[in-house]
């Protein structure tokens, strides 16, 4: 396979030494071939593009990452802290790479499947194939084709019909390699009926300037139940581009509940696909950055069928330097009548130089309708300061508890309670150190 | 009750105090003694509240003349938060909400910082738990408010007991009760007004802020004061209040 030249430096630089994976598998080796095509002729989006006019990734552009390989894995004792105590099922992935002594998969119930992808893919090629890259587009999406060209390991979820997993899985991705690119990968899929509750997780340890594309796509079948809790603590440093595409089946739930601590420059993209009827979508986000961070969350909510209920809340609390962007389409499509859709958007700005792009989009093509989007920006609110200060709260502490209580609607909600307070801790910490 | 020789606990003197740009206080004097109960009566915009929450501190309201000694100290060089911590203490007409906090995580964090301030050992969460729940049966105060968010979605009248039930566990040196009775009923009246009398002692001091009377027959003050203008220009005993009641308030202006 010859690639095409590439027409960006950095895309050039990404694909430099990139080799076809010699996999026996021919729909794969086709899938990466098309993808690695897409890669080289896609352009890298820039403030121009419309759907990256708020998100500059110029930096990101500017650093040479070479593929993640040969970094030493880390002992277990240093990333243990990481691990939620309720999920007895645990894959971990070290700089992309599958780590199986770091994780768990013993005890897992009849009609499960949870491993890495590599190791499913042969067995389970037709439950597989139909939807590995099918949901996620990497036609117009070019960090998509690059992850998909990079195809060659991930986390498998597949839950038979009418099966339940009783504990959460955890996909702990831990980045420790200077100047290295990673392509994390995920799929689940959650049968007529199955359920479960994923917790998708991106650490940094230490410092390192690293870049994660990530893609992870989730099908959930008729009436399935999916909680999906996607948290990025990366560096401080770190690049973080992720898509993630899910499709519901008719009567399907699902519930994601996105936090977004980490990264220099952070982009997620989630596309929720309405399939059928009668689907129930809750979906919660919360960034909480400072410094010179950037992040920014992508979403559409596409209503393709009838009587479809969506909520959706997205905070941001924005200190120091740092930017938020956040952009939520709602998108209901002709005939998708009875639709129930709402969005509210509020942010948190705790400095004069701190930035926040909201943008919600309503495109309704059905006449009997319900959608809503609220956006809401601003600081603290000075009766609620005065109120705390007035019973002896320093002024300090009773801005962190207010900045807390920003975040707890969404932190609250999380529905696996050793990981809720972790991230009410880092919550606390952080606002602690702004105050 | 009043007792010449009784510890000054509040001198106000000059007062003057603007909000959004108009004094609304215009030179108000008081002196409050421990063991008293003030009540300070007026009409609508008379400046009651204003000097209230110029007491309390609230950064909305500036003070532009006047000095006011709370323990002897200097009111003004010290904090809202540091206001609070000497003893201070403002029943909001006008409870804040704040969503996403617990009430008990908020009582507790008050409490503590309270007794952290008197050089006392902070409670751990179970035992403020059986604390907060004693102070409530003073208010009849179901258990169910603890693990609210504060004051949110509260009735007028639960966030006035909420009110009262702080400052049951904050134990001021002065309490200033800005219309605490405004928006009760007259069960929740006297509920609350049973809960300032079971904590009104020889030591510390009360000052309701009140537009009506009804109040004053459940806490009877030691003094009673009308403002107009944004001074007090009248100060009598109790009876001036059923005073105020039968003739309103328009023969006080004449009068003073």
């Amino acid at each position: 396979m010859n690639a095409v030249t590439a027409r960006h430096p950095y895309i050039e630089s990404l694909l430099k030494g990139y080799e076809m994976p010699r996999s026996g598998i021919s729909w794969l080796n086709e899938l990466r071939a098309r993808a690695l095509e897409r890669a080289n002729a896609l352009k890298v989006p820039t403030l121009r593009d419309e759907e990256w006019r708020f998100t500059d990734i110029g930096p990101l552009t500017k650093a040479a990452f070479r593929p993640a390989a040969g970094a030493p894995r880390p002992a277990p004792a240093n990333i243990a802290g990481y691990f939620v105590p309720e999920a007895t099922v645990r894959l971990v992935f070290v700089n992309g790479t599958y780590a199986p002594e770091l994780s768990a998969t013993a005890g897992m119930p009849q009609g499960v499947v949870v491993g890495s992808l590599a190791a499913s893919i042969a067995a389970h090629a037709g439950v597989i194939q139909p939807h590995l890259a099918r949901h996620a587009g990497f036609e117009d999406e070019i960090f998509t084709a690059l992850n998909t060209a990079y195809l060659r390991d991930g986390s498998f979820i597949w839950i038979s019909r009418d099966r339940k997993l009783p504990a959460p899985v955890q996909l702990l991705h831990v980045s420790t390699q200077p100047e290295s690119a990673a392509y994390p990968r995920c799929l689940v899929i959650a049968e007529a009926g199955a359920e479960c509750t994923l917790i998708e997780d991106y650490v940094g340890l230490g410092d390192a300037v690293y870049f994660n594309d990530s893609v992870t796509e989730i099908v959930a079948g008729e009436g399935a139940r999916v909680r999906h809790v996607r948290v990025q603590r990366e560096s401080g440093g770190a690049f973080h581009i992720a898509s993630c595409a899910a499709v519901l089946a008719k009567d399907a739930h699902y519930a994601s509940h996105t936090v977004t601590f980490g990264a220099r420059i952070s982009r997620f993209n989630l596309n929720v696909l309405q399939q059928g009827e009668g689907v129930e979508v809750k979906l919660d986000g919360l960034a909480l950055i400072a410094g010179r961070q950037l992040a920014d969350t992508h979403t559409l909510m596409d209503h393709a069928r009838p009587h479809g209920r969506c909520r959706q809340v997205h905070k941001c609390i924005v200190d120091g330097g740092a930017h938020a962007v956040f952009n939520g389409k709602i998108l209901v499509r002709p005939g998708a009548q009875l639709t129930d859709s709402s969005q509210q958007s509020r942010s948190l700005l705790l400095s004069d130089r701190a930035h926040v792009d909201v943008k919600p989009q309503l495109e309704i093509f059905a006449d009997d309708v319900k959608c809503a989007h609220g956006a809401a920006i601003g600081q603290l609110d000075a009766e609620q300061l005065f109120y705390l200060t007035s019973r002896g709260l320093s002024d300090s502490r009773a801005r962190n508890l207010l900045t807390y209580a920003f975040a707890a609607e969404v932190i609250d909600r999380i529905p696996v309670p050793s990981l809720a307070e972790r991230l009410k801790q880092t919550v606390l910490a952080r606002t602690q150190a702004v105050a | 009750m009043i007792r010449g020789n009784a510890k000054m606990l509040l001198e106000v003197k000059g007062l003057r105090a603007k909000v959004g740009g108009a004094e609304i206080v215009k030179g108000l004097d008081l002196a409050v003694r421990a063991g008293e109960v003030h009540a300070i009566m007026g009409p609508n915009g008379s400046g009651k509240s204003t000097f209230a929450k110029a007491l309390a501190g609230h950064p909305a309201y500036e003070v532009t003349g006047g000095t006011v000694a709370f323990d002897g100290k200097n009111l003004f060089e010290m904090t809202p938060e540091e206001r609070a911590r000497a003893g201070l203490f403002l029943g909001f007409q006008y409870p804040v909400e704040i969503p996403g906090v617990s009430n008990s995580a908020f009582l507790r964090l008050a409490y503590n910082t309270m007794r952290a301030a008197r050089g006392r050992d902070e409670l751990d969460p179970l035992e403020f738990d059986d604390y907060v729940r004693e102070k409530m049966k003073l208010l009849e105060m179901d258990a169910a408010f603890l693990d609210r968010s504060v004051n949110e979605g509260f009735s007028g009248g639960e966030k006035k007991r909420n009110e009262i039930l702080q400052m049951a566990l904050l134990e001021p040196r002065l309490a200033i009760l800005d219309e605490t009775d405004s928006g009760l009923d007259i069960d929740a009246l006297r509920v609350v007004a049973n809960g300032v009398n079971r904590l009104a002692t020889a030591d510390n001091a009360v000052v309701l802020v009140t537009h009506y009377q009804r109040m004053l027959n459940y806490i009877v003050p030691d003094y009673v004061h009308v403002m107009g203008g944004g001074r007090i220009i009248r100060t009598g005993g109790k009876e001036l209040a059923l005073e105020l009641e039968t003739r309103g308030y328009d023969w006080t202006k004449v009068a003073a």
